[in-house]
């Protein structure tokens, strides 16, 4: 549904991403993850179309990605500055849904549905500050469903909250994955976090930023943060790729017979 | 300019409100000594206790309120037709960096001008009365509205944008939804500030312009008759209390609509 080819950007002389090539399949929850500065971020703005990339291309679900597509929604690192403070928790979420066309109740039931599904359906008359950076990133992540994307993008999600918080947001994003089939990217820089959720890892390089391998995660589907993370094949997981985002080249040969 | 001063920390409202009244009740002492020992020829300086006994005479006559409603009324209508011009203007500013750079210019050598030395061309141009008096108060109270929107826009967060620009929204409709809405505690600080400048600006454009209505004139008038200090102080004590009044009512809406920009600003962000 997602095809990137080619796609490379530099602000002036300084190159920050260079020949990504990515598709990801319909349903798919893929994490990238990479170093600090390894343009993690501008890929998803382009995504987005929210820049225009340098040069290559992004279609979605058969359409060049030029503006900003319909299909799809961002959850931003920074929920406190992406939340509107002036509007309740529910309108926050009713917002885009105007863009939808949607009759003012018909908004207020897709906000109310949409809390629900994020364990929220009491805040709906709150305002985004009077809630923790956890609920408030729940927010946003009911915000995104509501408008009902075919793709999630997610730029570091769980960036800015604690660790408690980070491991239930996770979980919940795996629980809407399953239950919406909604197709999410996921950018992160926690190696854990990206293979705990992913379907498939693709590890940036920085300098340019570029695809320095794509690892398919062999989890079973249902994940828990305690046994899926003492998961043998987890463990060998995330060494390789912390590996690979450190720069070490990993030898693959020898990461499988161990 | 714009940010609203916290309160003293330690005072609670009760203890501001006495602070205050405090200070007024030692003016108010000062110059009732002042003027009952004969310091100054009392004529000069009639005691405080005579101007506000005559502050509440004149609150009975008629002729006085008149001359208040003209003043309140070429200053609302100059307050409103100010922001009904400045706020888009200063979102065309605000938001379109090529305006705001080719304006520039034009608005740094407008801006030092005082509004009250432009009153005698005025007059010359447009006449008397509120003809001339309105547009005089949308000039002067223009600037701190326009100002105010400007620096709003800037302070407006990218990534508030961003989000509502990732559902497709586009540039008109992220200028209404986000940076308008995000804009508008600083622009109500500007309306409030202009409010005064309205003010001073109706009233001094009745005291200088010689002929017509107005608490200004009324004011004018009082000091060109033998014994008129008393009008012209009692006059000025209605123009500062009505200053006053704008001030509090315009600062306390501001603080019950922005509830949220308070909030968020002292949040834990």
């Amino acid at each position: 549904m997602l095809e990137i080819t080619g796609l490379g950007h530099a602000y002036g002389a300084h190159r920050v991403l260079e020949g990504i090539d990515l598709e990801v399949g319909e349903g798919e929850l893929v994490t990238i993850v990479g170093p600090s500065g390894c343009g993690k971020s501008t890929l998803l703005r382009c995504l987005a179309g929210l820049m225009a990339p340098g040069e290559g291309k992004v279609v979605l679900n058969g359409t060049p990605v030029t503006g900003v597509p319909d299909d799809l929604a961002v959850v931003f690192q920074d929920y406190s500055r992406s939340l509107m403070p002036w509007l309740t928790v529910r309108d926050n979420v009713a917002l885009p849904l105007r863009r939808r066309g949607l009759g003012r109740s018909e908004r207020r039931a897709g906000a109310a549905e949409a809390l629900a599904s994020v364990g929220l359906g009491d805040a709906a008359g709150k305002y985004p500050w009077q809630l923790s950076g956890g609920m408030q990133q729940r927010v946003s992540i009911a915000r995104a469903l509501a408008y009902r994307p075919s793709l999630l993008l997610m730029d570091e999600p769980f960036g800015s909250v604690d660790a408690q918080t980070r491991e239930d947001l996770e979980d919940l994003v795996l629980r809407v994955h399953r239950s919406e089939g909604v197709t999410i990217l996921l950018v992160t820089h926690d190696i854990d976090e990206s293979v705990y959720l992913g379907d498939r890892v693709v590890v940036l390089a920085r300098d340019p930023g570029r695809i320095r391998a794509e690892l398919p995660v062999t989890l079973p589907a249902g994940r828990d943060q305690i046994g899926t993370r003492s998961d043998p094949e987890f463990v060998r997981l995330r060494a390789e790729v912390g590996r690979l985002v450190r720069g070490v080249a990993a030898d693959l040969s020898e990461a499988a017979s161990r | 300019m714009t940010h609203e001063s916290a309160p003293p920390r330690g005072l609670s409202r009760p203890g501001k409100w006495a602070r205050g009244a405090a200070g007024v009740a030692i003016l108010f002492l000062a110059s009732e000594i002042l003027g009952r020992a004969g310091v100054v020829d009392r004529s000069y300086l009639p005691p405080a206790s005579s101007i506000t006994a005559r502050a509440f005479e004149l609150a009975g006559d008629p002729d006085f309120l008149f001359n208040v409603r003209v003043t309140l009324t070429a200053w609302a209508l100059g307050l409103l037709i100010a922001t009904a011009i400045a706020v888009p203007l200063g979102l065309l500013f605000g938001s379109v960096p090529a305006v705001n750079t080719a304006v520039r210019a034009i608005v740094e050598f407008l801006r030092p001008i005082p509004s009250v030395a432009l009153i005698p061309l005025a007059a010359l141009l447009l006449g008397s009365g509120l003809k001339m008096e309105v547009p005089l108060v949308v000039y002067a109270s223009s600037w701190p509205i326009l100002f105010n929107t400007v620096y709003g826009l800037d302070d407006v967060d990218p990534t508030a944008k961003d989000t509502l620009r990732s559902f497709g929204f586009s540039r008109f409709q992220v200028l209404l939804r986000v940076s308008l809405p995000s804009a508008a505690p600083f622009i109500a600080t500007g309306v409030r500030l202009a409010a005064s400048i309205a003010l001073i600006l109706a009233v001094g454009t009745e005291i200088l312009s010689g002929f017509g209505d107005g608490l200004g004139m009324f004011i004018a008038q009082a000091g060109n008759v033998p014994g008129g200090t008393l009008d012209v102080l009692a006059g000025t004590v209605w123009a500062g209390c009505l200053g006053l009044l704008i001030d509090m009512l315009l600062g306390q809406g501001e603080n019950r609509v922005f509830r949220w920009h308070k909030a968020q600003r002292s949040g834990a962000s």
